[in-house]
């Protein structure tokens, strides 16, 4: 069940990140989880504390405890520049102190619906097509699969680390880090 | 209340002024704007939790802040472009407890004796008001070594052959070599360079109570959640351990309060909006280039030149693709380095002729690659094209970069002032920075981008580009005024340090020209830029600004 988007949202959330990470020889975005890593971050506020940032010191992938888990807690400046950027200023002066600020839950709001309803049934060519009509939208689309196929699984997307995987990356390595060896040696 | 000092930003400089200060028996408080997430500040052997290997907290959530969104700068590169043509991350440094220490990867070179007297050395050059410092090197190398201890630094004297002299060896030997910096050292000696082991603020041994590094390589950009980086951690530790300091993150200092002779506190604004002033015998401003002048422009500080002489890296990044998986996600980011462009040798005399100058100089180079997989992904197109470069990667595992910190003149016109209409959540104007380079700075990075293009071959590239930071009309990354802002980290030269007042807005001590009990101990006081990372230096003038400020000198 979507943390924030509707069901229909979702379908066509998850339709237009399997174009921008296709699937193929290696997972795409959809198997890797990148839709639930963006529904997750239009509904970081749902959680408490909001899933922002990751906790630390280490993941537990290579020993140490499990800490990315639990998320850290924001400041009072850090939460309201976050609401800004997800939720947009909505009117409110103490988010408007430089002008009205769109945010993340509006820009997918339009751009999902400008896609039509009946995106995912399209086929890949006219879904392409749609997404080049909206480049603006498309591109911060884009980021965000980015971030939700090789960011930290912690987040929701990377589903057991098939984006590192296929990117050939060994994600975070502490507290096991690299010998001086593996550092210095072909 | 009232202190003997308020220290204003908690990065390099200002826990290294933190740390002489609580020595010499003074009161200290560090106000911070902030969060606190390197130690128990009731504990200050307890250090944080927070800093981990996560490139999305690190690089593409803005975790050590500022938040463009709440504290943006803006940019424009002249008067010509009006108000600002951009507004949001310029030169953004790290606001939180260690500062730009926090986030920097540790490559931390003294400067050159010649650094310190350009004017005297090379005379000077149409269009910048190059200028000798205060001070000269024999004076601050007490001053550097006692930085090299306070921070922990791992080094190899004597592998260098254009390095100042020195009084003694490095706290520490250098840490694991990295692949590819032994592969392209071993291509710049073959071409006549002069790679060496890079001097690192990062624990080659235990030190200073914390542990060695384990090359996990999540080094730039990022906290080290193992604390064996040499950020401010260990100067704070030991302020706060004397008992005679207090940190106050997530605390804006809004203005210096002054009789009118001398500073008498610091107004601040805590992070529930409540305002006070804290007393204090001394003030010592450390806020970083950016923020100090825009303090001191708050608090109505009338000098003329506040704010101006702002100086950055000019970079110039030569990539080469290669073969071979040179695996830069392992290491220190950055192990190896060369200095050759530093120096003005005959090549670089017939460049500058030729581009009407009568000199010019480059800046260190540093050999390094990188392990961001997610700005790696988002630099590649979607579809299909995407699944198969990051297959391939070319532009991560396969990449091996060449980075010039180019010398940047001083000019008058490059500056920080208040924005006339942007704020920050707080209310307050924010920092608009103004920045041109000089031609000086774009012929030195045409001459020497083909020597580094020329050593990237050597090592086997099979393809190379070039790009510079802040991008030029022509260059690649170019994509309209905008883009000119410089992203270099490295700012300097916003209250100009000089013996006289009408040039010059602090004395040689960093004291603050008619408010002599207000001390600037960051990069701001820099006079010129050198081509070399400014954080070892600025710990060095930090300590020894403290040292006067406490009648230590």
């Amino acid at each position: 069940v979507p943390v924030w988007l509707t069901d229909v949202e979702y379908r066509t959330l998850s339709a237009a990140c399997e174009r921008m990470i296709p699937g193929g020889d290696a997972p795409g975005a959809v198997s890797a989880g990148v839709p639930d890593y963006v529904d997750g971050l239009l509904g970081a506020f749902a959680f408490d504390p909001p899933r922002i940032w990751a906790g630390g010191a280490f993941s537990g992938r290579h020993g140490g405890g499990g800490g990315f888990g639990s998320f850290t807690t924001l400041g009072p400046l850090e939460e309201l520049a976050w609401r800004m950027r997800i939720e947009g200023s909505g009117g409110m002066p103490e988010r408007e102190f430089n002008g009205p600020v769109v945010g993340w839950q509006e820009q997918y709001r339009r751009g999902l619906a400008a896609l039509g309803e009946d995106f995912a049934d399209r086929d890949v060519d006219e879904q392409d097509r749609r997404l080049d009509a909206d480049p603006e939208f498309s591109a911060l689309l884009y980021e965000h699969c980015c971030e939700g196929m090789y960011g930290a699984p912690e987040y929701g997307g990377n589903r057991d680390g098939a984006g590192w995987a296929a990117a050939r990356f060994a994600g975070d390595v502490q507290p096991r880090g690299w010998s001086d060896d593996e550092v210095a040696a072909p | 209340m009232t202190v003997d000092a308020v220290v204003v930003g908690s990065g390099p400089g200002g826990s290294t002024a933190a740390e002489i200060l609580t020595r010499a028996g003074w009161s200290v408080t560090i106000v911070e704007k902030g969060r606190n997430r390197l130690l128990d500040t009731s504990d200050p052997g307890m250090l944080g939790t927070d800093f981990s290997n996560d490139e999305l907290k690190f690089v593409h959530r803005h975790f050590l802040g500022p938040d463009p969104l709440v504290e943006p700068r803006t940019f424009r590169s002249s008067d010509a472009d009006g108000a600002h043509v951009l507004v949001g991350e310029v030169n953004s440094i790290p606001s939180t407890v260690g500062g730009g220490g926090v986030h920097a990867d540790g490559k931390v070179p003294r400067f050159r004796e010649e650094d310190f007297s350009l004017l005297d050395t090379f005379g000077p050059v149409e269009g910048a008001d190059v200028a000798d410092w205060p001070v000269d090197y024999g004076e601050l190398e007490p001053f550097y070594a006692e930085a090299e201890r306070l921070v922990g630094v791992a080094g190899d004297a004597g592998a260098n052959p254009f390095a100042a002299w020195r009084s003694g060896p490095y706290p520490m030997a250098p840490g694991a070599p990295m692949y590819g910096a032994l592969r392209s050292s071993a291509a710049a000696e073959r071409v006549g360079l002069h790679p060496y082991a890079a001097p690192t603020a990062v624990n080659s041994v235990p030190y200073g109570g914390r542990p060695a590094c384990n090359n996990c390589g999540f080094c730039a950009f990022f906290g080290c959640p193992i604390h064996a980086k040499g950020d401010p951690v260990a100067m704070l530790q030991r302020a706060l351990s004397s008992g005679r300091a207090e940190l106050l993150p997530e605390t804006f200092a809004c203005r210096v309060v002054t009789d009118g002779r001398r500073a008498t506190g610091v107004e601040v604004v805590a992070s529930d909006g409540t305002r006070r002033t804290i007393g204090a015998g001394a003030v010592v401003l450390a806020a970083g280039a950016v923020e100090t002048p825009r303090l001191l422009l708050l608090s109505g500080h009338d000098h003329p030149l506040v704010g101006r002489y702002l100086m950055t890296h000019y970079q110039t990044i030569a990539f080469g693709v290669f073969a071979e998986d040179l695996h830069a996600e392992r290491g220190r980011a950055v192990t190896h380095v060369h200095d050759d462009a530093v120096v003005v040798d005959d090549a670089a005399r017939a460049a500058a002729a030729a581009a009407g100058l009568p000199w010019l100089r480059g800046g260190m180079v540093e050999h390094g690659g990188t392990g961001l997989v997610v700005a790696e992904a988002k630099r590649y197109p979607r579809g299909r094209r995407h699944t198969k470069l990051m297959a391939s990667s070319p532009m991560r595992r396969h990449l091996w970069a060449l980075t010039m910190q180019g010398e940047d003149l001083p000019q008058r016109s490059n500056a920080v002032d208040l924005d006339p209409t942007v704020r920050d959540a707080r209310g307050f104007p924010v920092a608009r920075v103004t920045y041109r380079p000089h031609r000086h700075e774009l012929a030195a990075s045409a001459h020497h981008r083909s020597r580094l293009v020329r050593l990237l071959e050597e090592m086997g590239a099979t393809a190379t580009g070039v790009s510079t930071s802040p991008a030029a009309p022509g260059e690649l990354g170019w994509t309209g005024p905008a883009s000119s802002a410089p992203d270099s980290h490295h700012v300097m030269g916003t209250t100009r340090m000089g013996r006289d007042p009408r040039h010059a807005v602090v004395d040689g001590f960093g004291r603050l020209h008619g408010l002599d009990n207000v001390v600037v101990a960051d990069s701001s006081v820099f006079v010129t830029s050198a081509g070399y990372g400014p954080t070892l230096t600025l710990v060095a003038l930090a300590a020894r600004a403290a040292a006067a400020l406490a009648g230590a000198l």
